[in-house]
This record gives C-alpha cells, sequence and structure tokens, in this order.
C-alpha cells in the first residue's frame, strides 16, 4: 500500500542521518532521564486515534466493509473493535513509534522534527506510514478462524534507509520494509510521461532518464513470510542481538528463525507434553539477551522463568537458570496460580535483570540470583480481595505487559481504568497516572491518580469499586534514551512527555 | 425437608426431581438454563435459590465474593468449582480457545478437587483407592479440556491428539453402567456409557424438551446411577455407577452425624433424592 502524508514539509534532507545500525547498548540517557519519574512532570504530547486520525489525514481510503459489518461501535468514538490497538513499540533511535491493531493494521508514528519555527511541535509524533500487514485468515483442518490481530511487533536495527520490523499475529510472522521515495525517474525514452509505451519508430532522440524530486511516498512491502510453524498461538517475538535470526513463541514452543530463510526454523524448546491431559504449563512469553545472542529467557504460566543457552544444546529444553519465587503462604488462595502467571518478560537495557508482570505485580530479577526477585512493585494490590469477581468476569486472564525506561531506572505498566504506573527503582517513589480523554489538551499536565482503598475517600482518589475494569492499559512503550512514553488505551494512543524534557 | 422428599414415590415426583437436577446441571452452563420450574423446599447443593436465570450462579457469587478471600468455605469452594467448569465450556464454545485461559482454569478445578478430596467432602471409591492420587480421578478436566484444546474439528497435530484421545477410554474413564439411558440419549458415543465431554450431555439435554428428561430418567434405578455418575464425573470422576453409589450410601450412612461438612451433608441429601433410600 502506498500512501501519501499530507502536510508534510520536506524540504532539506541532509540533516537526516541515516547512519549505521544502534549499538545494542543504546547511547548513554540524557540527564532527563535519570530525574526520574517522581520528580518529572508528565505532560500530553498528542492523542492519536487509530485510524480516525488516518483517515482525517486523508490517507488512501481503504473502506473495509467487511470489517464495518463484523465491527460495533464503543464509547460513542465512532471507533470499531478492529481499532484496538493490540502492541506498541518504538524504535531503536525513538524516531518511529509502530502500532498494531486488533484489525491488522500497522501504524507507523514518526517524531516530528526540531523546526526553528515551531519549536513547541518537536515531540509531536505524527501518521508516517500505514498499511495491513495481517488478514483474517482460515485454517481449513481445525475449522477455524485465524485472527488477524497482530499481537507484536518489533523493529530491527535500521541499517540502510528503509526501516525494518517484524509483526506477527497467532500464527504468522512477517517481515516488513518501509521505505520513502521522495525522487521518481523521468525522461524514458519508450514509455512517456504516462507510462504508455512508444512507438519505437517515432523515437528520433536518446535521453538519459534523470530523477526529478517528487512528494514524498512511503511504502510498506513485506518482505518475508514466516508461517506454518506454529501450532498454538504465538505470544511472542524477539530479534537477536546478532541481527540475523530471531525467535518466535507460542503456548508450547519456541522457534528460532534466519532472516533469510522462510522454509525452515528450529525448534529450541518445547513443552508440550506427550500426553495432553498432563499439560499444566504454558510458554506465556519470551526475549532474546540484549547482549547475548546465545541467551534467552521465558516465561511460564506458573510464575516461573527459564534461562537458556543456545550453546548447551540443540533443545533447549533444560534451562541453564531457573528463577522461581517461593510461594507466600500467607497468601494462598484458588487463584494463587492465576495471579503468578507472567504476562510479559523484558531485559533491562543492561542485560542483567529480568522484569516480570504477573497479575498484581512487578518484579525485577537479577540475573545471578534465581531464588527470589531483587525488588517488588505492587501495581494495584487493592485487588488482592477481589480476585474472586475478577476471576468471574475473567479480568483476571488480562496480559499486561512492562518497559524499562533507557535508562533501567523507571519501570511502567498499566493497570485498569486507563490508569498506568511507574516506578523508579532508585528512589522508590511510584506514580499512577491516567490516560483519559477527559484531560487530553494538548501540553495537558497529567495529574497523580491515586486509588482509595478503604475508609474516607478524598476529594480526588477513586475507591476501587468506581474503577472501570473495561479501560485497561495492557500495552505501553517508553522512548530508548528519553523521557517520552507511549500508552495505548483501546484505541487511542496517548503518547505523554517529560516536562523537564 | 428430607423426609418430605424422599417418599414421595410417585413418578410425577420423580419426574420433578429429576427436573430440578436438570435444572442444577443447566446452571452451569449459563445461557442454556432454562425457565426454572416452581422450586420445591429442598436444600441444593450448588444453588442458592432458583429465582432468575442463568445468573443465579454468578449472582450468588458475588455474594460470596464481596466477603474476604482467605477461608474458602465448602460452599464458596464448590461454587467457584462450578463456575471454573462452566469457563472450560466456554472456552469449547470459542472459535479459537486461549489455551494459557483454559489450563490456568483447568489448574483451579484440580487445585479444587484435590482439596476437597484431602478434606474428605468427596468420597472416593473404595479403599483401594486411597494411596492413589487424586490425579487419576481428576482426569475428567482433561476430557472437558481436551474438546477446547483440539477444536471442534481435528486438530493439526492429529497424531498425539488423537492417541491421546484414544488413550483416554481405555485406561482412565470410567465406564458407566451399560445399557442406561445416557446411552441412548448419545448415540455419538462409542465407547460406552460415560459421556466423553459435559458438553455432549448438555447438548443431548438440551436438544430434547424436558420431557424427554422424563422419558430418559424414567428408570428408576439404573438411570439415576448413570445421573449420578454424571454428577461426580463432572467434578471428581468416579468409578462406574453402582459402585459408586454404593460408597455414597455407605459413606453417608455412618458419619453422618460426626463428620458432618456441608458439602457431605447435602451431597448425601442429593442421593437420597436419587436413590430413595
Amino acid at each position: 500500500m502506498v500512501l501519501q502524508p499530507a502536510e508534510r514539509h520536506r524540504g532539506d534532507w541532509s540533516h537526516r542521518r541515516l547512519g549505521p545500525w544502534c549499538s545494542p547498548t543504546g547511547s548513554p540517557a540524557p540527564l532527563s532521564c535519570e530525574t526520574g519519574c517522581g520528580e518529572g512532570t508528565w505532560i500530553l504530547v498528542c492523542r492519536l486515534l487509530v485510524p480516525t486520525q488516518v483517515s482525517l489525514l486523508s490517507m488512501e481510503e481503504d473502506i473495509d466493509t467487511r470489517k464495518i459489518n463484523n465491527s460495533f461501535l464503543r464509547d460513542h468514538s465512532y471507533a470499531t473493535e478492529a481499532d484496538i490497538i493490540s502492541t506498541v513499540e518504538f524504535n531503536h533511535t525513538g524516531e518511529l513509534l509502530a502500532t498494531g491493531d486488533k484489525g491488522g493494521r500497522v501504524v507507523i508514528f514518526q517524531r516530528e522534527q526540531e523546526s526553528k519555527n515551531q519549536v513547541h511541535r518537536r515531540g509531536e509524533y505524527n501518521v508516517y506510514s500505514t498499511f495491513q500487514s495481517h488478514e483474517p485468515e482460515f485454517d481449513y483442518l481445525k475449522s477455524l478462524e485465524i485472527e488477524e490481530k497482530i499481537n507484536k511487533i518489533r523493529w530491527l536495527p535500521q541499517q540502510n534507509a528503509a526501516y525494518f520490523l517484524l509483526s506477527t499475529n497467532d500464527k504468522t510472522v512477517k517481515l516488513w520494509k518501509v521505505s520513502e521515495r521522495d525522487k521518481r525517474p523521468e525522461g524514458y525514452n519508450l514509455k512517456d510521461e504516462e507510462g504508455r509505451l512508444r512507438d519505437p519508430a517515432t523515437i528520433t532522440t536518446l535521453r538519459v532518464p534523470v530523477l526529478r524530486p517528487m512528494d514524498l511516498m512511503v511504502e510498506a512491502t513485506p518482505r518475508r513470510v514466516f508461517a506454518n510453524a506454529h501450532t498454538y498461538h504465538i505470544n511472542s517475538i524477539s530479534v537477536n542481538s546478532d541481527y540475523e535470526t530471531y525467535m518466535s513463541a507460542d503456548d508450547l514452543r519456541i522457534n528460532l528463525w534466519n532472516f533469510e530463510i522462510t522454509n525452515q526454523s528450529f525448534n529450541i524448546v518445547d513443552i508440550k507434553p506427550a500426553n495432553m491431559e498432563e499439560l499444566t504449563e504454558v510458554i506465556t512469553a519470551a526475549e532474546f539477551h540484549p547482549h547475548h545472542c546465545n541467551t534467552f529467557v521465558y516465561s511460564s504460566s506458573k510464575g516461573t522463568i527459564r534461562l537458556c543457552d543456545m550453546r548447551a544444546s540443540a533443545l533447549c529444553d533444560r534451562h541453564t537458570k531457573f528463577f522461581e519465587e517461593p510461594e507466600d503462604p500467607s497468601n494462598r488462595s484458588f487463584f494463587s496460580e492465576i495471579i503468578s502467571s507472567i504476562s510479559d518478560v523484558k531485559f533491562s537495557h543492561s542485560g542483567r535483570c529480568i522484569m516480570t508482570r504477573d497479575y498484581l505485580t512487578v518484579k525485577v530479577w537479577d540475573l545471578n540470583m534465581e531464588n527470589r526477585p531483587v525488588e517488588t512493585y505492587q501495581v494495584h494490590d487493592y485487588l488482592r480481595s477481589k480476585l474472586c469477581s475478577l476471576y468471574e468476569n475473567d479480568c483476571i486472564f488480562d496480559k499486561f505487559e512492562c518497559v524499562w525506561n533507557g535508562s533501567d531506572s523507571v519501570i511502567m505498566t498499566g493497570s485498569y481504568n486507563n490508569f498506568f504506573r511507574m516506578f523508579d527503582r532508585n528512589t522508590k517513589r511510584d506514580v499512577t497516572l491516567e490516560a483519559s480523554r477527559e484531560n487530553s489538551k494538548p501540553r495537558a499536565i497529567l495529574k497523580p491518580r491515586k486509588v482509595c482503598v478503604g475508609g474516607k475517600r478524598r476529594k480526588d482518589e477513586i475507591s476501587v469499586d468506581s474503577l472501570d475494569f473495561s479501560k485497561k492499559i495492557l500495552h505501553t512503550a517508553w522512548h530508548p534514551s528519553e523521557n517520552i512514553i507511549a500508552v495505548a488505551a483501546t484505541n487511542n494512543l496517548y503518547i505523554f512527555q517529560d516536562k523537564v524534557n | 425437608m428430607e423426609g418430605q422428599a424422599g417418599q414421595d414415590k410417585s413418578p410425577q415426583a420423580q419426574a420433578t426431581k429429576a427436573r430440578k437436577i436438570l435444572l442444577m446441571l443447566l446452571s452451569l452452563w449459563p445461557s442454556a438454563a432454562s425457565n426454572p420450574h416452581q422450586p420445591m423446599n429442598l436444600t441444593w447443593v450448588i444453588i442458592s435459590d432458583t429465582t432468575g436465570e442463568g445468573t443465579m450462579l454468578t449472582r450468588g457469587l458475588k455474594r460470596k465474593c464481596s466477603e474476604d478471600e482467605a477461608p474458602a468455605g465448602p460452599l464458596q469452594r464448590q461454587s467457584l468449582l462450578d463456575m471454573s467448569l462452566a469457563k472450560l465450556q466456554l472456552c469449547h464454545m470459542l472459535a479459537e480457545p486461549n489455551l494459557c485461559r483454559s489450563v490456568l482454569i483447568a489448574n483451579t478445578v484440580r487445585q479444587i478437587q484435590e482439596e476437597m478430596t484431602q478434606d474428605g467432602s468427596w468420597s472416593l471409591p473404595g479403599p483401594q483407592t486411597a494411596g492413589r492420587l487424586p490425579r487419576d480421578h481428576l482426569v475428567s478436566t482433561e476430557v472437558l479440556c481436551r474438546s477446547a484444546w483440539a477444536g471442534p474439528a481435528p486438530a493439526p497435530d492429529p497424531a498425539d491428539l488423537a492417541s491421546a484421545l484414544q488413550a483416554v477410554p481405555a485406561t482412565q474413564v470410567p465406564r458407566a453402567v451399560p445399557g442406561g439411558p445416557w446411552d441412548r440419549a448419545v448415540p455419538g458415543e462409542s465407547q460406552g456409557g460415560f459421556p466423553r465431554s459435559l458438553d455432549q450431555v448438555f447438548g443431548t439435554l438440551e436438544s430434547h424438551g424436558p420431557g424427554a428428561v422424563e422419558e430418559l430418567l424414567s428408570d428408576v434405578g439404573g438411570s439415576y446411577c448413570d445421573l449420578d455418575a454424571v454428577l461426580t464425573g463432572v467434578v471428581g470422576g468416579a468409578k462406574s455407577g453402582p459402585e459408586g453409589l454404593e460408597t455414597f450410601a455407605s459413606v453417608a450412612a455412618p458419619p453422618r452425624g460426626t463428620s458432618c461438612k456441608a458439602d457431605l451433608g447435602e451431597l448425601d441429601h442429593v442421593v437420597e433424592i436419587l436413590v430413595e433410600t
């Protein structure tokens, strides 16, 4: 799909440095990161509606009647279910921000370039490209529809002028190339300006075609399709630090791919029992180590993390390290296992720690200590007494993600009622913020929110029973070097920035 | 209360009771809960009142949920168990079940069953099973789940799943009384009287009307044996009908005054209605 971004002034390109890919450690975080989250205040940079915003920018109209017929209106915002954002990811420089939605679309936002005229516009993200990554498919063998929902997007580091990203739904991973075209060849001999073939008999002179500038066009083309390797639903993809391989993990297996080879993949983890009756544990997330291309971790539904070394054997069923926290007997209930199920696992940028998210907490583990986490943060402990109701309405199975900031000093994760939480690991301070339409004036300052657990409710507090459990923030992303965060709330994408920045 | 129900032996009353049991079963599947009949003054194990539609289970549960979670009484446990089984049923109805969710729910069911077994509120048939792990009796949750995990049609992993499916009836699924009405009711069942999955039972029950239930359960002894087998099979697996029933009766009689757990007493009460001992 080729699209014309509107209102883009592309003048001099010399300031764009399309340099070598980022080093794995990334650039050192600027001072703004090190102030942490307690000192800084967060302001809203922009709120983007996907894809309504896209249509407002007069993108190529793509009326998908099937989607419209099968969707339903929500929240009076004229958004369809297909617009629900299902993944958010910054690229390695933070210049681009990709979102995937339930309708199989990928929308890429690009950061507004700094300009002398409009200083305040720096930091805003505008639509750069949008394309349909996955279509719904039908598995004839199982008589089941394969959802087109994008589960994960992962960027490849930039190696040339084009951008590459991996996007996946439940079954198929695709490598997309996003490239710009701002010049067009003119002056062909055999074709005229409209592209019609010229009669060779009429050609009397020869000319050399020249490249002339044209309006910027951003093209997205699928370069590789990695299909038919997963029986179960893919939950994670992770690009290896060698930038030649990546892995895809489903509920029971993890496969290793080479970017160049689409008809083969290596199975490196298989926890499927011989007898499916004995299945009690599934893989929930997996990630490669940021520096060591032989190391990866995967988390399970029983709250364990396994670190594996691919040098040990071809099939990494035997872990190198096993991280598990002993259960707290005082907190034991029938829901203990469900809330211990890990929904996300992320290496720190330094590669020394991993962070895991289970239903009520975020935990930071040191790779050298397997028997317990070094830090535990309560995200919404007030829900502990509501687990039965949350089990009943299925909220207990919600999979929240978690992210590190660029310097690994702050961690962030989402909650209900469109709340999201940040924890400063150094100062031990935390803050609860809300991504809401009511406060979405640009540059509006986010006010910290507080949930009242019992007793008297103060003026600005919200009581636990008033929380809206249908408004959940599952997907967030943090800019790799600056204090800019992207928060997905249903079909809205909020971008916040630290005011100090 | 017990005497009144136990002594009414007319086919009419039997049918009414059977309908009540059907209601109880159907309440596990909220969408299929039919119009409740006039409730008799019976104490039921699972549901607290028969007003309302499928949400009665959830409503009752909400009342319990508002209290502190920590002391999970037997009634709460039972409600949780029923809710979990209902969720597993829903797994089966969705387009593509979420394996993680199914596994977590199945583990929860297993945990509840283990605890109930340890408490003794769940009767295991016969002393020969005393040393055995409860896992053998919990196979029915796998049976429930497998239809969710495998999908409604043959899965792309036909080799292992098919072998798993075939292995189950041979080794672990108990065989109910042959020739019982469940055989007639579940014509697709080739392996014996025991329904392979709960939804097959539900599907059959739903497709026939309440009148058919009477027809199905008109045979007193055998039918109630099978019904009881289904009941126990749903939640914990059991040996075949008559054995299990005898054990029920034997367990029920002596420790009535002594161990007096709410579950056991009420199960025993239900059994009385069924068997009319």
